[in-house]
């Protein structure tokens, strides 16, 4: 069956949350055509639920902030298996990036003297998060959104790629998509393709992510033959909602904390003061009291435990819980309603600091967060790993297939500094539409080969040939949520991850036997069975990963290597497609920081 | 656990009303939403019914819909506040085509947008390209701002649900976004001539019924649509502007 329609561009971007939109920016302003492809409507990407800021050293509100204070966090926060050049351009351009937004129309909460205003974030030495309250995603979707329409820059809403196209030689051509209306086919091609698809959340089963963070430009890019980096590393964020059921894992921002709220057990014990690593010890407040005036912005003052990184609150929630001092439904007690011991008008303050939080507690767990303390827990939030790129131009591992925002990896390292998202966002977004455009005007129009379109529009209308007599799509992705949650989560071993690959096979044949009923249109359950594809892809590449490194190392924990192991802190773990389709890992060593990066590490030890 | 009916709107094809109520059983539990019951219904009775949503926490404005004939994002509506004595309708909003089931054709909205005049800045203020605006005076904006795109005021507004004005009027949702713009400190636009002429804010006699349906409690009428006016008002159909503008 051939396709239904044919379009074609200089630049081809698929995904319209903050990495696309500001790569489709860049390529339209650099004057090359440009399309853009997203699984929804414009707007609703998963971009838009970010709360709690963007990170980039303007020293508004800190004069001691600079982007080498921002780079040394950035490197310590992913213990320094990052890429040091992707987070060294990071810290230096994203003031710019952040300030251009301005003059697109976003509208960022104001200091006293009338700049954009900064706030405190885990593992960010100084106040460096440009916010609206808690729905800065919005605003930088918005914003961005708004800037593109226009530009003339083609919008295909509610379109999903299957397959990623190559020409003979192995270049990117292309791309197989289908329309959610009518279920018809579309190929474009393209000189230039730019994968900016988001994370894989979906993969287990307790997460923050939309459905639409099923990994789809990981699992396409590798299908193509492109390497993935650090699959192992996973956020957990440590604060998602627990209760009611149906919110389970819907994020709690950071912000929360940052505005002072404590974690407590079932004891009442503020536990976090019990595990503070040695290598923050020198920056984390001794007691309750200094960790109070570091949220009311006292310079003096050092943070409280709260804020830690992200990796260690979680595993220190998920401790309370398994011995037994968790909440009533299987979480801690986030309390911000305490501060009414200190500051008058508390309730009116938290409302207006923390609107969404306060909403969303109100609405879906009929709670009121200035009165009561919430339930919170981990929830899979955030994944590290993604598609090779080069630093500058983040072009993959394949020519003409470029990779954005959380589908590509290098910044982060082990683990992710909150803020530190949706600044990599619109820099390296940028960077990317910027090389594309220059890569599309460089080379010529490459031939798709008609067979892999045909090939592609087959596999993927199989399940209608098995109809309802096929196994149920929705029951396999549970299974598959369960086995990574249970098997591949926040605290993980070899012989449970033999295990979750073992399944993994096996749901890699039930995904051949998968069947749905009816016409293409707007269908969920064909929707989710090619999603589960991508689903399974990412999920081996997670497991394997995580059997490779040998140690525990930020989002990355292993019960059976508890420590950290320095043999390990010098390269990253890589899985490629091998001959015949089997998943290959190896090791690919971290090239060596360059002396002035390391002096600035050094620098900011103190 | 309680046992709920649920009548969900299943469309035949995508001509205008061509459909039916499709009744459904299922259980409910404690904290659901309508749109976990939507979901349920898909996983296990109706693989093929269609439903749009991505955040689940009322934060994208995907999963607008008619619950009893209310709009509403069925994220942010809980089985608890709705009478499960008798059965819960679900429609799709039912002032946009519809495309399948709950689903509709929402793309006008977007071809709207683009027939307003952007967003255009005046020279910064600061060497370093950047800008200095008090909060208070971002205030009004921020409230515009946190419009989440759910096209619910637009679903209710009669202009465009019972007299079919969409290629004359913009609906509240492009009021608020407007405003947004007319009153970001920054602007140097002018759209007071647009908002007369080829928006046709004068249709609106503010009912109200837009700000009652907005998840975001935004005072849609009274802070931008009746500000909007009130421009409109004073440059065209004020006797002294009007003078000077006819010396110009
Ligand atoms: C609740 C929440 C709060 C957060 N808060 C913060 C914060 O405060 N600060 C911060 O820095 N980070 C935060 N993050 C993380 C951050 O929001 C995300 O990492 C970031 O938004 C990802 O952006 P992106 O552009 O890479 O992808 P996304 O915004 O996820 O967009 C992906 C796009 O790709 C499209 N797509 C995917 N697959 C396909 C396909 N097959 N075909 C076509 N299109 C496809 C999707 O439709 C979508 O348009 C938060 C995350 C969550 C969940
Ligand atoms: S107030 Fe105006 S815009 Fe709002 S619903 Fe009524 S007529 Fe429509
Ligand atoms: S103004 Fe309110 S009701 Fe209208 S689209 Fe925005 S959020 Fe929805
Ligand atoms: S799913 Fe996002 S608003 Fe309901």
């Amino acid at each position: 069956m051939p396709a239904d329609a044919t379009y074609t561009y200089d630049v081809l971007i698929v995904g319209a949350g903050g990495a696309g939109l500001r790569a489709a920016i860049e390529a339209a302003n650099a004057g090359v055509t440009v399309g853009l492809i997203c699984k929804s409507l414009l707007g609703k990407a998963h971009t838009v639920m970010a709360e709690g800021g963007m990170a980039a050293a303007m020293a508004n509100n800190d004069d001691r902030d600079s982007w080498k204070v921002h780079f040394a966090d950035t490197m310590r926060g992913g213990q320094y298996v990052n890429n040091w050049r992707m987070a060294e351009l990071h810290a230096k351009e994203a003031p710019d990036r952040v300030r251009e937004l301005e003059g697109w129309g976003a509208v960022f909460d104001r200091t006293a003297d009338g700049r954009i205003n900064q706030r405190n974030f885990g593992g960010h030495r100084y106040p460096r998060l440009a916010h609206v309250g808690d729905r800065t995603g919005l605003e930088l979707i918005r914003t961005l959104q708004d800037h593109t329409v226009y530009l003339g820059v083609t919008v295909h809403m509610e379109h999903t790629v299957i397959e990623l196209l190559l020409d003979g030689s192995g270049r990117a051509a292309g791309v197989l998509a289908y329309d959610r209306e009518k279920g018809r086919f579309h190929v474009f091609n393209a000189k230039a393709v730019v994968l900016a698809t988001g994370g894989v959340g979906r993969a287990f089963k307790v997460t923050s992510n939309s459905w639409e963070g099923t990994g789809d430009g990981h699992a396409l890019a590798f299908r193509a033959g492109a390497e993935l980096i650090d699959m192992e590393f996973i956020q957990f964020h440590p604060t998602g909602m627990v209760w009611p059921p149906s919110v389970k894992g819907i994020l709690v921002t950071e912000g929360v904390r940052g505005e002072g709220g404590i974690l407590k057990n079932s004891e009442g014990r503020r536990f976090m003061f019990d595990d503070i690593p040695d290598n923050y010890k020198p920056q984390t407040a001794s007691d309750p009291e200094e960790g109070w005036r570091y949220v009311q912005g006292d310079k003096s003052a050092r943070r409280p435990p709260e804020l830690l990184t992200r990796d260690h609150v979680a595993r220190c929630i998920n401790r309370e819980v398994k011995a037994g001092r968790g909440s009533p439904h299987g979480g801690v007690f986030l309390d911000i309603a305490w501060i009414k011991e200190k500051i008058a008008g508390s309730e009116e303050h938290i409302k207006r600091k923390l609107p969404s939080m306060y909403h969303q507690f109100k609405e879906l767990a009929d709670l009121d967060i200035t009165k009561t303390p919430m339930e919170v827990g981990p929830t899979t939030h955030y994944i590290m790993g993604g598609i090779r790129v080069d630093a500058d131009s983040q072009m993959s591992t394949i020519h003409g297939l470029f990779a954005a925002g959380e589908c590509a990896s290098g910044i982060n390292g082990a683990n992710r500094l909150g803020g530190n998202s949706l600044s990599d966002l619109i820099v390296f977004g940028k960077r990317a539409g910027e090389y594309a455009a220059q890569y599309a005007r460089d080379n010529p129009q490459p031939r798709i080969d008609d067979g892999a379109v045909e090939h592609g529009i087959a596999t993927s209308i199989e399940p209608f040939a098995r109809g309802t007599a096929g196994e149920n799509p929705y029951t396999l992705q549970q299974d598959l949520q369960d086995t990574m949650q249970s098997l591949v989560g926040i605290v993980r071993q070899e012989s449970e991850m033999r295990e979750a690959v073992d399944r993994i096979e096996g749901y890699k044949e039930r995904l051949r036997r998968v069947g749905v009923s009816g016409g293409r249109e707007y269908h969920s359950g064909w929707h989710t069975a090619i999603d589960l594809r991508n689903l399974l892809v990412v999920s081996e590449a997670i497991a394997r990963s995580a059997i490779e490194r040998k140690e525990s190392r930020g989002g990355h924990f292993r019960e059976d290597y508890p420590e950290k192991d320095p043999a390990c802190a010098t390269f990253n773990v890589s899985t490629r497609p091998g001959p015949g389709g089997a998943m290959q890992v190896s090791h690919v060593p971290l090239p060596p920081m360059p002396d002035h990066l390391k002096a600035v590490v050094e620098e900011q030890k103190s | 656990m309680a046992t709920a009916t649920f009548k969900i709107w299943r469309t035949h094809s995508s001509a205008p009303g061509d459909g039916t109520y499709q009744t459904f059983q299922t259980e409910v539990s404690e904290g659901m939403v309508v749109l976990d019951v939507v979901h349920s219904i898909q996983a296990q009775q109706a693989p093929d019914l269609a439903v749009r949503w991505n955040c689940k926490a009322g934060k994208c404005g995907s999963c607008s819909a008619e619950i009893n004939g209310n709009p509403r994002l069925m994220c942010m509506t809980r089985m608890s506040q709705l009478n499960l004595s008798e059965p819960v309708t679900i429609e799709p909003m039912r002032t946009f085509p519809p495309i399948k089931d709950l689903v509709t054709d929402v793309s006008w909205n977007f071809r709207v947008k683009k027939g307003i005049k952007k967003f255009k800045p005046r020279q910064p203020d600061a060497p370093d390209g950047t800008w200095r605006m008090a909060q208070r005076d971002v205030d009004r904006v921020q409230e515009f701002r946190k419009c989440i795109e759910c096209f619910l005021c637009q679903d209710v507004c009669h202009v465009l649900r019972d007299h079919n004005k969409h290629d004359e009027f913009i609906g509240p949702r492009f009021f608020v976004y407007a405003a947004n713009l007319e009153m970001n400190p920054l602007d140097t636009e002018d759209r007071v001539d647009d908002l007369k002429d080829a928006h046709n804010i004068g249709y609106c006699n503010i009912t109200k019924c837009c700000t009652k349906v907005c998840p975001e409690h935004i005072h849609i009428t009274d802070n931008a649509i009746i500000p909007l006016k009130e421009r409109v008002v004073s440059r065209h159909y004020d006797p002294v502007t009007r003078l000077l503008r006819m010396f110009k």
